[in-house]
């Protein structure tokens, strides 16, 4: 195999892995802190991708205000979520609150299929992504190099927020044990809030490089790319914000090696998360860098 | 011992003679339409009742049931198709040889989707139940997932995308509601042995039951072989009643559809599982009209297909936050309960 083939797959590679542990991210964060597999966070990013394409195709903002607008919206979505659905199971038995998640998941998908229709709609790449950029024999889509260069700067806004901040070191007392935190004070059901507006934030931006992508979104995207950031998620450990990011790129990498170097074997792509996953939680369920056990 | 044990099998099957001769009656004079709901409440009673088996008894959140409805609708599809069938259908590629060549009768069909469906459940168990809770979940999820992105793939077995056509249309409302009775009288026999037992104790605390002695893992492998027996059986019926299938027919959207039915029934009541079963099936054709376009005189409203869905996941998520237990909690039908109720005094 040639060296600049295999260099061309990795960068692709890493590309499709940022945008999976960009939503791996929103996936950890939240088990972390509440023991909670948000099923719905992969349509929490399907939202975000059409909040985008109508700001820019219905109010006709510029697309970097018009993601802006889709990243705060989601944060909203996220609340919305957390308050409406998930507070009020938050004492249940952990299956009810999974269940209630699945309820979610699907309601989002069959709002998105009754508003918005099932047909795909193109999503529009702002030029900027478009150009291409040839280095030493290697093409570079704008977009591929973008990509793992915004997640990198949202990671890093995030675990600042997660380590340096109050409210960071709240979202982390939380983690550890939630009723210490409630007696210390801290307005624990808002802290959750806030966690899920950062992880859906997180998705948005994942979701809106993701359509870029493909360039097209329907209201059913979310559903595989959400499967496999959680398989990310576990990958690198649940709870493990770091983790979760490089679990995101061992995935993509994985995957894009599979199709690249075995052709006749890319129908089975989507088979190659769920196998990772089987392995992993078989042989070591903590995850690559997993402190917290899974139950 | 029940003192009115006897009483109680007697009407046991005088409410199942009562039954098949209500079912006999919409047999002959029903609409093709009304035959066809039927028939649809009679698989879903297999597939919830079993599914409540490992969900609701066992307490072990399995999402593979759309696994083993595959399994069973593709082994017994393949089984009762002809040979000149096969030829047809299989296009890009052809069938591989045992299959093509084959043709058994409907019954030996079904009896060899279960036990596929069972043999995939015991491999499948050996990782599943290494994890618990939530992770259960997602580890059946995604091999359910697995399941079907293999049926799409492998051309020569199960023609890929495209599915299997003209399957014979043999499910009749004898065999489906013949194997719902059976379903339901097996697995209540299950439940109320010193399995079903043993499986409850699983359920309510999984540390208790090894302190006393139960063999957990064994219990959950004889749970979850044991629906996936009845799923296999009741995708088999399935196919023969739709007589077309194809992967897409097999995502995760099945599993949501059952999962409603025995959250609402109350997970781990049969009972319960049967009448969602039944609602569910009636309740999505009568709420067909939220998709049509309707007419309100002043104002029209196109058709919104999907509606029903939306309705669906708002009830699912409405019943987790303020009525969790479902419509039966974990509590049975018994006959004593009714003869209480109707002032029919029995032995006590």
């Amino acid at each position: 195999m040639e060296l600049t083939f295999f260099l061309q797959q990795m960068i692709n590679g890493v590309a499709l892995g940022s945008l999976y542990g960009l939503i791996a991210i929103g996936y950890t964060m939240v088990y972390g802190i509440i023991r909670l597999i948000n099923f719905a966070h992969g349509d929490v990013m399907m939202m975000g991708c059409y909040f985008a394409y109508f700001g820019i195709l219905m109010f006709s903002l510029p697309w970097w205000a018009s993601f802006a607008v889709a990243l705060l919206l989601t944060a909203a979505l996220g609340v919305l979520m957390d308050k409406g659905a998930y507070l009020p199971v938050r004492n249940a038995p952990r299956i009810s609150a999974l269940i209630t998640a699945i309820g979610v998941s699907f309601l989002l998908e069959n709002l998105g299929l009754v508003v918005f229709g099932g047909r795909p709609k193109g999503f529009e790449t702002p030029d900027m992504f478009n150009e291409v950029y040839e280095v030493a024999g290697l093409m570079f889509p704008a977009l591929v190099l973008w990509t793992p260069l915004l997640t990198l700067a949202i990671l890093g806004i995030i675990l600042l927020i997660i380590y340096r901040t109050k409210t960071g070191r709240a979202m982390r007392c939380i983690s550890h044990d939630m009723e210490t935190t409630k007696l210390m004070g801290v307005d624990v059901n808002r802290i959750i809030s806030i966690t899920f507006a950062v992880g859906s934030a997180a998705a948005a931006a994942g979701g809106i490089m993701w359509a870029m992508r493909y360039p097209e979104i329907n209201p059913l995207m979310g559903i595989i790319p959400g499967f496999k950031a959680f398989v990310a998620a576990v990958l690198g450990g649940i709870g493990n914000i770091t983790g979760a990011m490089l679990g995101g790129l061992l995935l993509g990498i994985a995957e894009i090696l599979l199709v690249a170097l075995m052709p006749e074997l890319a129908g089975y792509r989507d088979a190659v998360a769920f196998g990772l996953l089987i392995l992993i939680l078989l042989f070591r369920p903590t995850g690559l860098m997993g402190t917290k056990l899974p139950d | 011992m029940d003192p009115n044990h006897l009483r109680n099998q007697i009407l046991s099957i005088a409410g199942t003679v009562v039954l098949l001769a209500l079912l006999y009656v919409a047999n002959t004079q029903g609409s093709d339409y009304t035959i066809r709901i039927l028939n649809n409440i009679a698989i879903f009673i297999i597939l919830a009742v079993s599914y409540n088996l490992i969900n609701g008894v066992t307490g072990q959140f399995s999402l593979a049931p759309n696994a083993f409805v595959a399994i069973g609708s593709y082994t017994s599809a393949l089984l009762t198709l002809t040979p000149m069938e096969k030829e047809i259908s299989f296009i890009i590629e052809p069938c591989i040889w045992p299959l093509s060549v084959i043709t058994l009768p409907f019954i030996v069909s079904l009896v060899a989707a279960g036990v596929v469906a069972a043999l995939l459940a015991l491999l499948m168990g050996f990782p599943v139940f290494r994890t618990r809770g939530d992770y259960l979940a997602i580890v059946t999820l995604g091999f359910g997932e697995v399941v079907r992105v293999i049926a799409n793939n492998t051309q020569s077995i199960t023609n890929g995308p495209l599915g299997l056509k003209g399957i014979a249309d043999f499910t009749n409302i004898w065999w489906a509601w013949g194997f719902a009775i059976i379903t339901v009288f097996l697995i209540g026999r299950m439940i109320r042995s010193s399995y079903g037992m043993a499986m409850k104790a699983v359920k309510f605390d999984q540390a208790a039951a090894e302190a006393v002695g139960i063999n957990t893992y064994w219990h959950k492998m004889l749970a979850f072989t044991t629906s996936a027996f009845f799923q296999g059986v009741g995708g088999g019926l399935l196919a023969h009643l739709i007589t077309t299938i194809s992967p897409v027919l097999f995502t995760f959207f099945l599993t949501f559809n059952l999962l409603i039915i025995i959250v609402a029934g109350g997970l781990g009541s049969t009972t319960g599982a049967i009448i969602a079963a039944i609602l569910f099936t009636w309740g999505g054709e009568a709420l067909r009209f939220v998709e049509e376009p309707m007419d309100l005189g002043f104002i029209d409203i196109p058709g919104i297909p999907g509606m029903r869905m939306v309705i669906f996941s708002v009830i699912l998520v409405l019943i987790m936050i303020f009525a969790r237990q479902g419509l039966m909690g974990t509590r049975e039908f018994n006959w004593n309960w009714v003869c209480r109720k109707l002032g029919i005094g029995g032995r006590s």
